[in-house]
């Protein structure tokens, strides 16, 4: 292992090596009473002073008495925007007198534009593990996704250990953070005492050591490595909710008309936030669209729901028209199907779905009242 | 924790992309019954031929109004010819009756797992459809007709709603016109001149002739009425592992990506569409899965 330890004002200057590094450096932000992550000018932007409050249903942004920059957990968005955007081209097709064009019938590929290199700043555990769920949805195969295998290559990652549990947080009983483990370039771990605040460095690559090289860094001693380990173990044990994974996925197989889902839909707004907040969540529907004239169709992917109506129509109805299946659906694919899926779960305990559910329905609530009421 | 594949060995090859549609001319377009059609495809662009297995399904994309999953109805041994029978019932297909000879349409597949016709080797053969239901058969159709001597004895039993509805009914006359193939049609509702069966196609497998120990039996219909189709060959001694069925739900891009089809745990696009029954079984008896 390679730590390394800077100091707060070095933060400005990793930002800047980024950027020289042709990267577009996007990071957490406040924006509209929230932090959510946009591109970043520099080390300025980041959201420095600010924490937040979250429970169910709940989401507010607090001054705070110090110059933290990550004293804070997860907003309303996740990295999954820039990967997987909420709206995005898939191809267009064109009609002239010639007839019909389609990608397909062109001798040559069309000429692109080579991808952006993103470099994420300020990943989360939670996080890193969703990016590697959703790696692992899109280039799994059989069929890869090349919006995406696009846009994931060359992905610079600096993570941020967390010093501190969010209100709705429950990665440590996913094995999901609070500390990152693997996934990324860079891991960042932020201390700030009365007299010192300063960064404790991790390289997991190459790539990640070779930008250290513009910072200012010394070697960390076996106590910063200590004071980490304590800050880790602080947070897990503020971490006030859990969700006990074993045996999960078999009782959720046999709870398909447990009575708990008819008292969670009698709640539930179908509203979606849970599913647009949702780091992991991969599906989406696809809409043809032309110009007024008919001379160009485009297909649109957009971020879809499994609890809409639409979501399960074919022919004569929706396959899922109750609440109840609905809900059903989307916990049972996160906490059971996901794993014969993909071998993991679509949770990573990040809890934007308990802080974002308007009526603040709590997925380790409901999977408790399901374990503990068997029939 | 998750870990990712290798990124660096996966190559990005745009001339593969999955999500893209290739251009098909209409040849010939048939109307079947009041509504429903076949048409006739060849590709129009560098594709040269078009091969597929029985029970695989395409993506069919009608420039600017949209792409649904159409299973193929033609003969696996015609590779020049792709052929697609559906129900006019929504925006797509309804703009693909309009269609004529000469339009063009965009095309992505063949996708999705293929009846296990190889399997039936030595075994009678059962296929049960119910309306559309015997589109997604008729390939295999095609193929165990086509080699006939591999198999015992070959049954379909069909039901449709009424004497109108029946599809391909020239070829099923030709099939049953043969000593070597059973063909068995009934209708919910019959009107005068009608001499076939009445009722649900259900009905007809206690009778029919085959020997339940040593058969391969094929189903596609509506949901329900594969239910009860299942249930009703595992009475008759069928096992449940010599019985497969054909699933249909919504799907926005046929490769496991867009997450609509999911049935359970499977993908129907990419697990399916056809499944061994004890796969699925569980989950065929729920509602709203």
């Amino acid at each position: 292992m390679k730590n390394f330890i800077f100091e707060r004002a070095e933060l400005d200057n990793l930002v800047e090596t980024l950027k020289r590094r042709g990267f577009k450096v996007i990071g957490p932000t406040v924006r509209d009473s929230a932090i959510i992550y946009d591109e970043l000018t520099d080390a300025n932007d980041l959201p420095i002073g600010w924490t937040d409050e979250q429970t169910n249903g709940t989401y507010r942004l607090k001054r705070r008495d110090d110059a933290a920059v990550f004293a804070w957990t997860v907003g309303p968005q996740s990295w999954k925007k820039f990967l997987f955007p909420p709206i995005q081209k898939i191809f267009a097709t064109h009609r002239s007198t010639k007839g019909l064009d389609f990608p397909n019938s062109k001798k040559q590929a069309p000429q692109e534009s080579p991808p952006i290199k993103y470099a994420f700043f300020g990943v989360r555990s939670c996080e890193l593990n969703a990016i590697a769920i959703q790696d692992k949805v899109f280039l799994g195969g059989p069929f890869i996704d090349p919006l995406y295998q696009r846009k994931r290559t060359g992905v610079f990652i600096v993570a941020i250990n967390c010093n501190q549990a969010g209100g709705t947080c429950f990665c440590a009983s996913m094995n999901t953070g609070p500390k990152a483990t693997t996934g990324f370039d860079l891991a960042l771990t932020e201390i700030l005492s009365d007299k010192h605040h300063y960064f404790v460095v991790e390289a997991g690559t190459e790539l990640g050591e070779d930008i250290l090289k513009n910072v200012k860094c010394t070697k960390a001693t076996e106590e910063n490595l200590a004071t980490i380990k304590n800050i880790t173990e602080q947070t897990v044990t503020q971490m006030s909710r859990s969700l006990d994974t074993a045996n999960l996925k078999n009782i959720l197989y046999q709870s398909s008309e447990h009575p708990r889902w008819e008292r969670t839909a009698s709640l539930c707004l179908t509203c979606t936030n849970c599913t647009m907040v949702c780091p992991t969540c991969f599906c989406a529907t696809v809409e043809d669209v032309t110009d007024l004239a008919g001379k160009q169709a485009d297909r649109i992917r957009k971020w879809d729901s499994c609890f809409t109506l639409d979501f399960s129509y074919i022919h004569g109805g929706s396959v899922r028209t109750s609440t109840k299946a609905r809900y059903r659906q989307w916990m049972t694919h996160k906490l059971a199907s996901w794993v014969d899926q993909f071998g993991t779960f679509g949770c990573v305990g990040c809890g934007r779905c308990i802080t974002w559910c308007p009526v603040g329905i709590d997925i380790t609530e409901e999977a408790r009242a399901i374990r503990e009421n068997q029939p | 924790m998750a870990t990712a594949p290798d990124l660096q060995s996966l190559k990005v090859d745009y001339k593969r992309n999955p999500m893209l549609p290739w251009p098909f001319q209409i040849r010939r377009v048939k109307h079947e019954t009041e509504d429903t059609f076949t048409i006739e495809l060849q590709p129009s662009g560098d594709l040269e031929e078009f091969t597929f297995q029985p029970g695989q399904f395409n993506m069919v994309y009608v420039y600017g109004v949209g792409e649904i999953p159409i299973s193929i109805s033609g003969d696996p041994a015609n590779p020049r010819t792709l052929v697609h029978t559906t129900r006019a019932v929504g925006s797509v297909t309804k703009a693909m009756d309009k269609m004529r000879r000469g339009d063009i349409l965009g095309i992505r597949g063949p996708y999705g797992t293929p009846w296990p016709i190889d399997h039936a080797n030595g075994q009678d053969v059962v296929f049960v459809a119910g309306g559309i239901g015997l589109a997604p058969l008729r390939p295999v159709l095609y193929e165990v007709v086509a080699q006939r001597e591999r198999y015992g004895k070959v049954v379909l039993l069909y039901g449709t709603r009424t004497p109108s509805d029946v599809l391909f009914r020239q070829e099923l006359e030709n099939w049953r016109a043969r000593f070597d193939l059973e063909i068995y049609v009934t209708v919910d509702r019959a009107m005068s001149g009608w001499r076939g069966n009445v009722g649900v196609v259900t009905n007809l497998i206690s009778r029919a002739p085959f020997d339940p120990r040593n058969t391969m039996a094929f189903v596609c219909g509506p949901e329900v009425m594969m239910r009860f189709t299942t249930m009703e060959l595992h009475k008759r001694g069928v096992d449940n592992e010599h019985i497969f069925v054909s699933m249909e739900r919504n799907m926005k891009c046929a490769i496991g990506l867009c997450g609509h089809c999911q049935f359970g745990s499977v993908f129907v696009c990419k697990d399916g569409p056809v499944f061994r029954y004890s796969q699925i079984k569980d989950m065929l008896v729920k509602w709203e899965i």
